[in-house]
C-alpha cells in the first residue's frame, strides 16, 4: 500500500489533475464571492447536482477506459448511449433497463470481434458501427425523439435523491467501483494491462488477447448504454444525438487522469478525477457565463496545458 | 506508367475500380443520363470533404490521426467570410490570408506533438476544441457576403467561369471548347492534388513521412528528418483544411461555425482515407486515394436521390457500406499464416 502514497510516475498525473480540480474550484468561489458574496460552489447540494450530471459522463469515461487501456478506442459510444436509451423507453416496463442493457451488450460483442477477430482498427470500425446504429434508430423513430417514456425505476436511478445524496452518484460508484476491482484484482485485469502493453508478447505468455479485447468492448458498450439509461431517466425520454456530447470529454477525462492513449498503463482513480474535473471546469465556466467559444478555447487548452505539465513522453516507445 | 503505382497499393487499385463503376453506373441510372449540370452538382458537393480528407491523409501516414481537420476548415472557411471580399486583388489576397492561418493553426499542431510530445489524436483533440471557439467567436451567428461573382465563376463549368470573368471571348473561343463543360470545382481540387501533394511527395520531407509510417525508430537512425516531416505533415493537413474551408465559405457565400458539421466532416475524412487505400497504422497510402475514397462515400449518396430510397433508411444504409467496405480490410488477416502477424 506503500506505492499508493509515494508518487511514482503513473500517479503523478492523478496528483496534478487533482490539484488542478481544487484550483477551479477555488477560481470558481473567488469569482462567485467577489461579483455574488457568495460562495455556491462550496454549498454541498451545489456539489451534488454538479456530481450528478457528471455521473454519466463518469460511466461513459469507465467504460472507454478499458477500450484506451487495451491501446484501442471507442467511437461508437454517442449512438450506443442513444440506442440503449430509445430501446430501454420503446419496450418500457420491468424489461426497459434489461433491454437498454442488452443494446450495449450486442454492441459490444459485434465492436470486439470487428477489432480482435477481423483486426479493423477499432477507429474505423467503431465509427462504421456508430454510423450503423444512428441509422437503425433513425429507422426506428422516424427521425423525430421518440414519444415513449423512461419507467419510473430508470427516473428513481437518474433523477432521485436517497438520504439528499443523488441516486446517479450510488450507481456512478457502483460502477466505479466494478471497474476498479475488475482492473486491480482480477486476471481479466492483469490481461488488459498486458494486452494493452504489447499485444504480441501477452499472445505468447498464453493470454487470449481476442477475449480479452471483446471483453473490454462489451464492458465499454454496456457503459454506455448504461450511462444511456439513466440520461433517458435524468430527462424523461431518449431524444436524437443525446449522446454526441459525451464522446470528446471521456477520451478527455481518461487521458487527463493519467491513462496512456496508446493502452498499457492508468489507474481507474484517475480516471475518475479526470471526470471531475472536466465536470468542474465545465460549471466554473457555466457560473462565469462564458460564452461557448470562449469555453471552447479554455477547454482545449487546459488538456494541452496539463499534458504538457504531465511530463512529455519518451520520443520512441520501439 | 499508371500501371506501377496501381500495383504496388491495392487497396488503392481496388478503391479507385469501385469508383468508376459506382460512378459509371450512376450516370447510366440517372434518369437525364449524363449531363454537365450533374456532374457540377457533384463535384461541388465533393470538393470540400475531399480537401478535408486529403488533409486527414498526412497524418495518418505517420501513423498519427487529426482530430482537428473539420475544426480548422470551419474556422477557416469563418475567415474568410470576413476576409475574401472587395476589389479582385482584396479577394486574392484575402483568400492567401486565409491558407496561411489555416496552414500556421496546421503547423501549431506539428510542433505542439513534436515538442510537446504529446499523441497526436489528443493534442489534435484540444486544438480543434481551440479552433472551434475561435470560429465561435468570429461567427456567433452564420453570415458574410462573399461577391456574387466569385461564387458563381467557381462553382460551376469553366465556361461559366470565362463568361463571369470576360476571359476567352466571354467562354465562346475555340480552344476553350473542349474544356469549356468541365466543373471548376474539379479543376481546383485537382490541380491542388496534383500541384502540391504529388511534388511534396517526391521531397526528401515527403519520404520521411512514409518511413515515419512504416518504422518511426528505423527512419530517425538513418537520419532523416522525424521532426521536420511531422512538423509539415501537420501544417500541409492545416493547408488542405483551409482550401476545404475556403471553398465552402465562397460555396455557401458564408462562414457558420457549425459544431455538428465540423465533427461530421473530421470523422468522414477518416472514412475516406481508409477507403482510399491509406492504412490507420502508417506508411502505405497517399492523398490521391483519398479523393477516390472521398468520390465512393459521395457516390454512394447520389444514388439515394435516383433511386428514391426512404430518407429514413438512408443513415443505415451508409453506415453498411463503410462497414462493409471496411471489413474488405479484413481479406488481409485470412491470409497470413503466422499469427503473430496479427499484432502489427
Amino acid at each position: 500500500m506503500n506505492t499508493q502514497f509515494s508518487v511514482s510516475p503513473e500517479n503523478k498525473p492523478i496528483f496534478i489533475a487533482l490539484g488542478f480540480t481544487l484550483v477551479i474550484i477555488l477560481i470558481g468561489t473567488g469569482y462567485t464571492l467577489i461579483t455574488q458574496g457568495a460562495a455556491p460552489m462550496l454549498m454541498p447540494s451545489y456539489l451534488a447536482q454538479q456530481l450528478q450530471i457528471g455521473a454519466f459522463l463518469g460511466v461513459c469515461a469507465a467504460g472507454m477506459m478499458m477500450v484506451i487501456l487495451l491501446g484501442h478506442i471507442d467511437l461508437s459510444i454517442p449512438w450506443t448511449l442513444t440506442a440503449a436509451a430509445m430501446m430501454a423507453t420503446t419496450v418500457g416496463g420491468p424489461w426497459a433497463i434489461p433491454a437498454g442493457l442488452a443494446v450495449g451488450l450486442i454492441v459490444g460483442l459485434f465492436n470486439g470481434l470487428g477489432v480482435s477477430v477481423l483486426r479493423i482498427p477499432s477507429m474505423i470500425f467503431t465509427l462504421g458501427v456508430d454510423t450503423a446504429l444512428r441509422g437503425l434508430m433513425v429507422a426506428h423513430t422516424g427521425g423525430f425523439a421518440p414519444q415513449t417514456e423512461a419507467t419510473p425505476l430508470m427516473r428513481f436511478l437518474a433523477a432521485d435523491r436517497v438520504l439528499g445524496i443523488p441516486v446517479a452518484l450510488f450507481v456512478w460508484a457502483g460502477v466505479s467501483i466494478a471497474i476498479a476491482g475488475l482492473l486491480s484484482r482480477t486476471g481479466f485485469g492483469k490481461a488488459v494491462y498486458a494486452t494493452g502493453a504489447k499485444e504480441s508478447a501477452a499472445f505468447l505468455s498464453g493470454i487470449r488477447t481476442k477475449w480479452v479485447s471483446v471483453g473490454a468492448f462489451m464492458i465499454s458498450s454496456l457503459c454506455a448504454a448504461t450511462a444511456g439509461i439513466l440520461l433517458a431517466g435524468y430527462s424523461a425520454k431518449a431524444y436524437q444525438g443525446m449522446g454526441n456530447p459525451y464522446l470528446l470529454p471521456a477520451i478527455a477525462a481518461v487521458v487527463l487522469g493519467g491513462t496512456h492513449i496508446l493502452g498499457g498503463r492508468g489507474r481507474y482513480i484517475g480516471t475518475l478525477i479526470g471526470v471531475i474535473l472536466i465536470v468542474f471546469l465545465n460549471s466554473v465556466l457555466s457560473i462565469m457565463q462564458m460564452p461557448e467559444a470562449v469555453r471552447q478555447i479554455i477547454y482545449g487548452t487546459v488538456i494541452i496545458g496539463m499534458l504538457l505539465v504531465y511530463g512529455r513522453e519518451t520520443t520512441s516507445r520501439n | 506508367m499508371i500501371a506501377k503505382p496501381l500495383r504496388r497499393n491495392r487497396g488503392f487499385a481496388a478503391a479507385l475500380i469501385l469508383f468508376l463503376v459506382l460512378f459509371v453506373v450512376y450516370h447510366i441510372l440517372h434518369p437525364r443520363g449524363f449531363s454537365t449540370a450533374v456532374f457540377i452538382q457533384n463535384a461541388n458537393e465533393t470538393v470540400a470533404i475531399a480537401f478535408v480528407a486529403m488533409a486527414q491523409t498526412i497524418p495518418v501516414l505517420i501513423g498519427g490521426l487529426d482530430l482537428s481537420v473539420g475544426a480548422v476548415m470551419t474556422l477557416t472557411a469563418c475567415l474568410a467570410s470576413y476576409l475574401v471580399v472587395g476589389t479582385p486583388a482584396q479577394m486574392i489576397f484575402g483568400m492567401f490570408l486565409t491558407l496561411l492561418a489555416g496552414t500556421t493553426f496546421g503547423v501549431m499542431n506539428g510542433l505542439i506533438v513534436v515538442f510537446g510530445r504529446i499523441q497526436p489524436i489528443i493534442a489534435t483533440l484540444a486544438t480543434g476544441a481551440i479552433a472551434m471557439g475561435l470560429a465561435l467567436l468570429l461567427r456567433p451567428t452564420p453570415g458574410g457576403d462573399i461577391d456574387a461573382d466569385l461564387n458563381w465563376a467557381l462553382t460551376n463549368s469553366v465556361f461559366d467561369f470565362a463568361e463571369t470573368y470576360g476571359l476567352a471571348d466571354d467562354g465562346n473561343a475555340a480552344w476553350l471548347q473542349p474544356f469549356a463543360n468541365i466543373p471548376v470545382p474539379l479543376i481546383i481540387l485537382l490541380v491542388v492534388a496534383f500541384g502540391v501533394w504529388t511534388p511534396f511527395k517526391r521531397t526528401v520531407t515527403g519520404r520521411t513521412l512514409y518511413a515515419i509510417g512504416s518504422a518511426e525508430s528505423a527512419a530517425k537512425l538513418s537520419g532523416l528528418p522525424v521532426r521536420r516531416a511531422k512538423i509539415a505533415a501537420f501544417g500541409l493537413a492545416g493547408f488542405f483544411a483551409s482550401c476545404g474551408g475556403l471553398y465552402l465559405a465562397i460555396q455557401t457565400s458564408s462562414g457558420n461555425a457549425d459544431i455538428t458539421q465540423a465533427g461530421a466532416y473530421t470523422l468522414n475524412s477518416i472514412a475516406a482515407v481508409v477507403l482510399g487505400g491509406t492504412s490507420l497504422l502508417g506508411g502505405i497510402g497517399g492523398a490521391i486515394g483519398s479523393l477516390v475514397g472521398t468520390g465512393i462515400l459521395r457516390v454512394i449518396s447520389f444514388y439515394f436521390r435516383i433511386l428514391s430510397v426512404d430518407p429514413l433508411i438512408q443513415p443505415l444504409i451508409e453506415g453498411l457500406v463503410l462497414l462493409a467496405a471496411v471489413s474488405l480490410g479484413a481479406l488481409r488477416t485470412l491470409r497470413i499464416k503466422n499469427k503473430l502477424e496479427h499484432f502489427r
